[in-house]
């Protein structure tokens, strides 16, 4: 298959972007669009791409930066925005599960990085998502330190609870939420995570405090609010729905109204 | 120089080896704590667990990770499961039969007083989880489940559905959080450990790269732990993510660190296949896939040809005409054989002409009888999140057709030698997780590098680290201008600028490719003395191309993710030749290696224990120099030595 790429490259944090085309051939339809995008690289550092760019005014030269890690779609690196969807055509998938197959021969793909007054570009496709790790520092846990602790079977969760806890657990802080959302905001990122630890008994605990802090945290970093247009939940490739965000209201107006 | 190689196992009853040592630990005080400094390197299971555990205790942390975030460390792919000897089935597990089928699984070439260790904790770790809110999977009363995994006979495996590992990393990076807030744990993310700085002899800090910015920085500590992952990437093409690497380990190696047993690499039974020339990394298919799924491939070699031609699918094959080879061979333990065993078999059937795929590279993972016993919403509920992930993969429906696997590069035994404290040879460097060699020996067991990641991290590594930081807290910050890291930055701008000004015509990409193949071809799941010789001259040969050759893109100053692989890929043209050389010297087939020139007539692992039932630990020598081999004898003390054996 072939298909011209419309990439953005932008230096760093400080400079401005632009895309750039380019044209790749012969790709596998059982590529992955990350394997595509190795491809482009191989070919952008082959074809001398440096001088040639830097001779055009190109501010961003060199193999396109992205980030990725797995490539089996658990560790929530990569973060493409493909066709102006966040990860892509496809669902419930990230970007390194997407494969080329979803695209039609000689199609123009236009890759954009994640955009959201929370996540600055670091450089072309990448984005600093450090306010993720901020957020969840704000009280994403449960206060146990190591050992001490009662044996495992001690306090009994019932089967559906588990499992629904596991869904918002399932969230792979990838960010496709916040860059989804018009108005970038985290709240399904936040709900996922006070969702699934309320629902746990050993969670309970600290429910009301948890859903404060990471929600005060969520707003002093930048992210918008929910106006639930459920975007969130239609791009997340992990199936977090807005549920979540349903008994994280519930957690913090109790959180509200005791004060 | 062997006496390096003391181990420090305790005297004693196995039972009580553990105990004793512990309570003759020395411990620094409170006050002290607050005085040292540990810096940690990398974030999985091994890395999150110690640092949060550390900090709690009061020292002050410094922790490291190539990602963006401590979340995304490799440890967050695991599918399957975690061990632990609950018999909360009252199946008659104990902590005796973990360790015992632990020890044979690793066909004997581990430490028993370790591995007694890891199955003594192993209980500890799931009640650690269920405190910090992992959401195990549950029975309906309650109660917490369990599956089997290969090499066990009885069900200890605990699991959160295809994403155990997920949950027991956002276990340990919630820990790890709750140390950040409270200012004990200090994170540093997208850093690269390109040295480890000695003073004195031991290890006092490490020279960083800031991967955003490219600036090289120092960081000084009263001791240091490694939990940098393994190696397996040397083959370019495995499970590991595309950023692990063992690059952090190898400097240690460089510096005196003893690296031990570099050959046992696993490789597992169930990925997706190769699916081309463009593929970039492998996926894995769950071991615990193998409790529903039965392996074969067809009895004919007329059904073999019709499904490459396409003009049948698996399901129009007779069931008298499926060969499920692994029913076949191995009665007792039928599809859930350890992963070597599994890996073997599968690589016979396809090399005698077997093989299901356009490449015949692939066997079949068939859950129709599961699916007709137990219903499709029992399979989903088990394997949803797995069989999606197959599906999008291969497009096919894993509900309807047999999935197709065969083995690939998962994890190495093999990492740095470590004492009974998980010291290095290097005095105030530890290392843990996947990056030792202690507890698995020849071949890991499914559902154990979760185990053992979280065991050192969280109740070995605290008390056994305390043991040396009670000999520091009289020494004052350990000072980053001492010229120790004045020459150790120096060399580490020099060797950037020397990989920046080669300008060659290779990308980074492609002679990681050519390292690949020599590794898989000569150094993979089956090796001889003739290819092993030939490997070691072939890599030998890449690297000098590499060294003239090699395009580094972009520049120092910036993120440059060129840079970053071209780093990782020197260290794993050495890496290799030492995984050829250690294949060479052990020629026994033991786990994961395999000399074809010590099997037996049935085609299984032939072992020399009379030989070589000990660790190799290679000192390194110089730049082409060839590495010194020690030897620490294994001591079988508790374990009657046994040919495995998982027919009857």
């Amino acid at each position: 298959m072939d298909f011209t790429l419309k990439v953005w490259r932008q230096k760093n944090a400080r400079s401005k972007g632009h895309f750039e085309t380019y044209q790749v051939k012969n790709i596998s339809p059982d590529s992955s669009f990350l394997e595509m995008m190795d491809i482009l690289n191989e070919q952008l550092i082959h074809e001398g791409m440096d001088p040639v760019a830097v001779d055009r005014g190109c501010q961003s030269s060199g193999p396109v930066s992205f980030d990725h890690d797995c490539r089996e779609g658990i560790c929530g690196a990569c973060s493409l925005y493909i066709n102006g969807r966040a990860h892509g055509p496809d669902d419930e998938v990230t970007t390194c599960q997407l494969h080329m197959r979803k695209f039609h021969d000689g199609e123009t793909i236009t890759v954009e990085p994640w955009r959201s007054k929370g996540f600055p570009v670091i450089k072309d496709l990448v984005v600093d998502r450090k306010a993720f790790d901020k957020i969840l520092q704000a009280g994403g846990f449960i206060s146990v330190g190591t050992g001490g602790v009662p044996d495992g079977n001690t306090v009994l969760i019932s089967h559906e609870t588990a499992e629904e806890s596991m869904d918002g657990a399932a969230c792979i802080g990838c960010g496709a939420c916040v860059a989804t959302c018009k108005n970038g905001s985290a709240m399904l990122f936040v709900a996922a995570r006070v969702s699934s630890l309320a629902l746990l008994p050993q969670g309970r605990v600290e429910a009301a405090k948890r859903a404060k802090a990471m929600v005060a945290k969520m707003d002093e970093l930048g992210f918008g609010s929910c106006t639930n247009t459920r975007a969130c939940e239609m791009e997340c490739p992990k199936h977090v729905t807005v549920s979540h965000i349903a008994r994280l209201n519930r957690e913090f107006l109790c959180a509200k109204f005791k004060d | 120089m062997a006496e390096k190689l003391i181990s420090k196992i305790p005297e004693g009853p196995l039972s009580e080896k553990w105990t004793k040592h512990k309570s003759q630990l020395r411990v620094v005080n409170p006050g002290n704590k607050r005085k040292l400094e540990i810096i940690v390197i990398g974030t999985g299971l091994g890395g999150a667990s110690a640092a949060a555990s550390l900090g709690e205790l009061g020292y002050n942390v410094k922790v490291f990770c190539i990602s963006d975030s401590p979340r995304r460390a490799h440890s967050i792919a695991a599918q399957g499961g975690i061990n632990s000897a609950k018999n909360y089935q009252n199946d008659n597990d104990s902590v005796y039969r973990l360790f015992y089928e632990t020890i044979k699984g690793g066909d004997y070439r581990s430490r028993e007083a370790n591995v007694y260790r890891l199955a003594e904790v192993s209980g500890n770790i799931i009640d650690q989880c269920v405190a910090q809110g992992v959401p195990f999977a549950r029975e309906y009363g309650g109660m917490l489940a369990n599956r089997s995994f290969g090499g066990a006979q009885v069900s200890r495996t605990f699991y959160a559905r295809g994403q155990t590992g997920q949950q027991l990393l956002l276990g340990a990076y919630a820990a790890l959080n709750r140390q950040i807030a409270e200012g004990t744990v200090k994170s540093y993310p997208r850093h690269e450990m390109l040295d480890i700085v000695l003073i004195n002899g031991e290890a006092k800090g490490i020279i960083a790269r800031n991967l955003v910015t490219g600036e090289i920085e120092r960081f000084g500590a009263h001791a240091v732990v490694l939990a940098s992952g393994g190696y397996g990437n040397t083959y370019f093409l495995s499970t590991n993510a595309m950023n692990s690497n063992g690059s952090a380990a190898w400097q240690c190696y460089k510096k005196g660190a003893y690296f031990a047993n570099p050959c046992f690499a696993q490789i597992h039974p169930t990925c997706i296949p190769v699916h081309g020339d463009q593929q970039s990394k492998l996926t894995l298919m769950s071991e615990s896939l193998r409790n529903d799924g039965r392996i074969w491939v067809p009895k004919k070699k007329e059904d073999v040809m019709k499904l490459r031609n396409g003009e049948i699918g698996p399901n129009d094959i007779k069931e008298e005409d499926k060969d499920y080879y692994l029913e076949r061979r191995y009665p007792a333990f039928g599809n859930l054989v350890p992963r070597d065993v599994a890996s073997r078999a599968a690589k016979e059937r396809c090399d005698a002409g077997f093989g299901v795929n356009k490449t015949g590279l692939a066997v079949f993972l068939d859950f129709r009888t599961a699916i007709e016993r137990l219903g499709v919403d029992k399979i989903r509920e088990r394997y949803g999140n797995l069989f999606q992930m197959y599906q999008k993969i291969t497009d096919t429906d894993p509900y309807k057709e047999p999935m197709m696997i065969y083995p690939a590069i998962h994890y190495t035994m093999g990492g740095l030698w470590v004492d009974y404290n998980l010291q290095t040879t290097i005095p105030g460097l530890y290392a843990i997780g996947e990056a030792n060699f202690s507890d698995h020996g020849g071949n890991r067991l499914g559902a154990s590098a979760l185990m053992q990641g979280l065991a050192d991290g969280y109740f070995i590594l605290p008390y056994t680290i305390g043991d040396y930081l009670a000999t520091q807290f009289k020494n004052p910050k350990t000072d980053t201008n001492a010229p120790e890291f004045e020459e150790a930055e120096k060399a580490v701008k020099a060797k950037i600028d020397r990989l920046m000004s080669i300008k060659g015509h290779h990308t980074v990409d492609e002679l990681h490719k050519k390292l690949g193949h020599i590794m898989w071809e000569y150094v993979g799941m089956a090796r001889n003395e003739e290819g092993l010789k030939k490997a070691i001259v072939m890599i030998q040969e890449l690297r000098k191309e590499f060294w003239s050759d090699v395009y580094v893109a972009g520049d120092k100053e910036n993120f440059n993710q060129e840079l970053e692989k071209a780093f990782r890929l020197a260290d794993f043209l050495e890496i290799g030749e030492l995984m050829a050389r250690d294949a060479l010297h052990r020629k026994e087939s033991c786990g994961g290696h395999f000399r074809e020139e010590m099997q037996t007539e049935d085609g299984e692992t032939r072992r020399d224990d009379e030989h070589f039932m000990y660790v190799a630990a290679w000192e390194y020598k110089g730049a082409d120099k060839e590495p010194e081999l020690h030897k620490e004898p294994l001591v079988y003390e508790n374990i009657k030595i046994a040919t495995r054996n998982y027919k009857d």
